[in-house]
């Protein structure tokens, strides 16, 4: 189907979305590349082009590496986790199981809750006189830790909420892959004799590896823009121990209304991305991302 | 194919223990959030199994903030959102998916890069660019930079272009024009794409949160989420069966919503993530 | 209601000038921020207060606008400012008066200020609440919810620990050794009751003025260009506030949630806590014990901040507008709305008139709890009060933060502090 006409046709179809992915990403990512270069305006002081002086004090910024370090912690932890307790719930609720529909829904129901509703409900269980977690922990001799507030176990706590709302969402796509697989594989697997764990490793877990893909972009990129929880649950404290670069953007540029700084943040943030998307273009077999 | 051998029972049951386990587990916040909020604030701190119910925090809840007006801010912007990208991301996949024109790929690997970089990544800019068209503390602000969604664009354009073209081309010669196929044709073969596309979306955007709290100011434009953390942060001291009970109301529709369409919704959920 | 009503108007014919008929001619529209979580039982004493208003000055209309807590109406105010929609006035607190004058978006009053009545009005609030309402001599913030910290003890505690229910801790020492007897553990030696709970996420740094304060050290000046954290005395207050659980094991460890504090404090978990005396009435209302409020006791003298908000009038309304705003705010700070408003919330009245009313002489009769912020006001000092205000407070707050998890110690924490401000303030030097 070619032709001016069509071009035409064709033209005017994308031309809104277009316009609005322009207006609202493209554009954006311009225009922070270059308020990155000046200093912000303020009422007393307009802006003057600083060259690379917001990217020199951000490299000095103690604040900004934790944040950094701990955005790489906290995506380093939840992701795999989040995949290997996908994967397992799949495979629990794929086969023989009785109760399965439950079991699906007790796995489902966190991923359609607001992140911030459930961070309301964790931060009340991490309570540490009388929280859920606390009474949980009794019997075991662990008492009174102030989970939130100790800078060891703040991470690891967010990182918890993540994987509890993530897992099931992320088990779904791996239902589908599974649901994907012929039995005919199992049968001939039992048939010469083939253990369990030896079908999973050498058969199932590859013929998933497209969807661990996927799921595993979803779930690095979800770790850099999913912040609700730090809100509520530590304000980025104790002492920035659970500050992640999306959410000291948000304080730089809306707490401290410094604009040239939370632009410089966001290059960074960018570049994390774009470097993801690389990496996943380069592991990508182009069979399966396009068809 | 599962992780059960048929023939090892004992291993079955340990199965089923364990999928039983953490389904518990994954349960568990949930259930404890649901009897604190039936409770009185007093049993907060000690669990009484026969402690009294009661339906105060609900009542509290409700009339502490304006949840009814957060309720229909919410649902006015998720069906806002759901309408536009429907009909835009309709279009712009359809250009990409049947039409050959020049850029196209490069258009389209641009359009992908939302994917990665989604509008909440780019708070501040985007804050000021709804600042320039002076629509902050809108409705419409909120859904902006959603309208457009590369995901979107990306799933309908897969599923038009396994849509044989045997059905375009017998529209064609009736003297279908082009929005007539994609009406006629098209839209209706990928109905349950649709449908998981929906559910998908609208569970994203109910629960959205940093955007529009940058973008809102005041009660009429709020959404749910915004108004839930703005409740919960009071200067003079938490009530957490309050708290617990407004966070249910909020979430409440989407968690009833998925309990009664739970196989529809897991059923979508899968189709729009397959490929 | 109908009570105030009927006083206020006679308590407004009486001190109001008269007001021109051109200037509520036409309607204004008075839009005030206010920090507080939209319901709740605030929103309902200031709605009507905003009635009240109307109903003796009609041709004004009051449109609270309530937006979460301090630091979330500030941003909220500013970026409605930025985006060109103009609030006629707020309350927000009274340590953002330089972060509101940098970004040029307030007026000073002293242009509202005409009349005799009008310049003794603005005489009668506490020097306390004043001294960081000013700059240059210009008075740019008018006090409305003011509060101290004070310390709450659960008096049952203290009899059951053998200690004098009627006298809280009157220094640093004496609350240390306090605690040390209220910290109460059971079976298993977890902590069933901690003798002293002190918040330290979100609002650290007022607090922790109490104890430099008490610590005969300022940590800022009045210029708002000088912070003084890594003064050898701001040191020693954070060590000693990290002994308390390091040494004494009589404060739970870590950071404290500010928002959880008044109900572990209600549940019985704490005996003493630091908490904004904004606080009184909630817990009065819901204490099934009885209980006690005191001054903070000092580390080497009395001392303690000031804090909570004041009204603002911003730039950019029309005169008219700005008028009402001043006419609201004056109704707003009168001494028996002051009074209604100490009351009713626990904050202090702002000004020693509110006191002599009945309402609050009759109220702190019975209640003498009531006055102890009242009386620490001869001690109190403005809270940390400087250029970028929120940006400089964080340096600090995560100092002490890191102080209290043990993550550095409190010399190089405070040190490190005072660098990153320093470095942030030299540009308004």
């Amino acid at each position: 189907m070619t032709g001016s006409r069509n071009s035409l046709h064709a033209w005017l179809l994308v031309f809104p979305a277009c316009v609005l992915l322009a207006a609202f990403t493209h554009i954006p990512i311009i225009t922070t590349f270059i308020h990155s270069f000046y200093s912000t305006p303020r009422p007393r002081r307009p802006s003057r082009f600083v060259g690379l002086d917001n990217y020199e004090a951000m490299l000095t910024d103690p604040i900004f590496w934790k944040a950094l370090w701990n955005n790489a912690v906290y995506a380093l932890t939840s992701v795999p986790i989040s995949i290997a307790l996908a994967m397992i719930m799949a495979l629990f609720v794929n086969g023989k199981l009785r109760g399965k529909g439950f079991v699906r829904l007790a796995y489902f129901t966190p991923t359609v809750l607001p992140m911030i509703a459930v961070a309301n409900i964790w931060l009340f269980f991490y309570n540490p006189q009388y929280g859920l977690i606390d009474q949980l922990l009794k019997p075991f001799g662990i008492v009174g830790v102030n989970w939130l507030g100790t800078q060891s176990t703040a991470l690891w706590c967010l990182i918890v909420v993540a994987v509890w709302k993530e897992a099931g969402f992320f088990m779904i796509f791996y239902l589908a892959a599974l649901q994907n697989i012929s039995p005919d594989l199992r049968e001939a697997a039992s048939i010469e004799g083939t253990s369990r764990w030896t079908f999973f490793w050498r058969i199932t877990f590859p013929l998933l590896m497209p969807t661990t893909l996927f799921v595993m972009v979803n779930a690095v990129i979800n770790a850099f823009r999913l912040v609700d929880h730090i809100f509520v649950m530590t304000g980025g404290g104790p002492d920035n121990s659970t500050s992640v670069l999306l959410f000291h953007i948000y304080t730089v540029g809306f707490r401290f209304f410094d604009q040239a700084y939370a632009a410089t943040l966001t290059m960074v943030l960018l570049a994390i991305l774009a470097l993801i998307a690389i990496g996943q273009f380069l592991l990508t077999d182009k069979r399966v991302h396009y068809e | 194919m599962s992780l059960i051998d048929h023939h090892d029972t004992t291993g079955e049951w340990l199965e089923t223990l364990a999928a039983w386990m953490l389904g518990l587990l994954w349960l568990l916040p949930l259930l404890f959030a649901v009897w604190t909020a039936f409770h009185p604030s007093a049993y907060v701190a000690t669990f009484d199994l026969f402690a009294p119910l009661t339906l105060e925090n609900f009542a509290t809840a409700w009339n502490a903030a304006p949840f009814a007006r957060y309720f229909l801010n919410t649902v006015l912007l998720v069906t806002g959102i759901l309408i536009a990208q429907f009909i835009l991301c309709t279009l712009a996949a359809f250009a990409f998916a049947r039409f050959d024109f020049r850029g196209r790929d490069f258009l389209f690997a641009l359009v992908l890069i939302q994917l990665m970089v989604s509008p909440d990544i780019l708070i501040l800019e985007n804050y000021i660019t709804i600042r320039s068209l002076g629509l902050v503390d809108t409705l419409p602000a909120i859904a902006l930079p959603y309208l457009a969604s590369a995901f979107g664009i990306f799933l309908l354009r897969q599923t038009f272009k396994s849509i044989p073209k045997d059905f375009e081309e017998a529209a064609r010669i009736e003297g279908c024009s082009t929005l007539g196929v994609l009406w006629r044709v098209y839209i209706p073969l990928g109905k349950p794409i649709y449908l998981a596309y929906g559910l998908v979306l609208v569970s994203f955007h109910w629960n959205n949160y940093l955007w529009p709290l940058i973008i809102t100011n005041s009660v009429s434009t709020r959404p749910l989420t915004v108004g839930l953390a703005i409740f919960a942060s009071p200067d003079q001291g938490i009530d957490w069966s309050v708290i617990c009970a407004a966070t249910l109301m909020t979430s409440g529709p989407l968690l009833i919503a998925f309990l009664l369409f739970q196989r529809q919704f897991v059923q979508s959920f899968m189709r729009a993530g397959v490929r | 209601m109908t009570k105030l009503t009927r006083r206020t108007f006679s308590a407004l014919a009486l001190t109001t000038p008269f007001i021109s008929t051109a200037a509520i001619a036409q309607e204004a529209e008075v839009r005030m921020y206010f920090p507080v979580a939209v319901g709740g039982p605030v929103t309902k004493i200031i709605d009507d207060y905003a009635a009240a208003f109307e109903k003796v000055n009609p041709g004004i209309k009051i449109k609270p606008v309530y937006s979460g807590d301090y630091i979330q109406t500030i941003t909220k105010v500013l970026t409605a400012i930025k985006g060109g929609d103009v609030p006629e006035t707020a309350i927000l607190l009274a340590a953002d008066l330089f972060t509101l004058f940098d970004e040029d978006v307030i007026v000073p009053i002293d242009g509202f200020v005409k009349t005799d009545a009008d310049k003794a009005w603005l005489a009668s609030f506490y020097p306390a609440f004043m001294e960081n309402a000013k700059i240059d001599g210009k008075t740019f913030a008018i006090p409305f919810q003011r509060s101290t910290p004070v310390l709450y003890y659960n008096k049952d505690a203290f009899k059951a620990a053998g200690l004098d229910p009627n006298k809280g801790p009157s220094n640093w020492t004496e609350m240390r050794e306090m605690a040390k007897k209220l910290t109460k553990k059971d079976a298993s030696g977890a902590v069933t009751q901690w003798g002293i709970q002190i918040p330290s996420d979100g609002n650290t740094g007022w607090l922790f003025t109490g104890m430099t304060t008490g610590n005969a050290v300022r940590l800022s000046n009045a210029k708002g260009n000088q912070v003084s954290y890594d003064d050898p005395k701001v040191i020693e207050a954070a060590s000693n506030w990290y002994d308390l659980s390091r040494v004494d094991a009589s404060h739970p460890p870590g950071i404290i949630s500010w928002g959880a504090t008044p109900r572990d404090f209600l549940e019985g978990k704490a005996a003493m806590i630091w908490h904004t005396t904004g606080n009184l009435t909630n817990i009065r209302q819901n204490a099934k014990f009885e209980f006690g409020v005191a001054w903070l006791p000092g580390m080497r003298q009395n001392g303690a901040p000031t804090g909570g908000g004041n009204f603002y009038v911003f730039k950019g309304t029309s005169a008219a507008k700005q008028e009402a705003a001043f006419k609201f705010i004056k109704f707003m700070t009168q001494p028996d709305i002051a009074a209604d408003w100490s009351v009713k919330t626990g904050y202090v009245a702002t000004s020693a008139a509110a006191y002599a009313t009945p309402t609050l002489k009759t109220y702190t009769d019975g209640f003498s709890q009531a006055i102890v912020a009242r009386d620490q006001l001869q001690h109190a000092v403005p809270e940390l009060t400087v250029h970028e205000n929120q940006r400089v407070t964080k340096f600090m707050n995560d100092a002490i933060q890191a102080t209290l998890t043990g993550a550095k110690p409190a010399e190089a924490a405070m040190k490190q502090a005072q660098a990153e401000a320093m470095r942030v303030l030299a540009a308004y030097k």
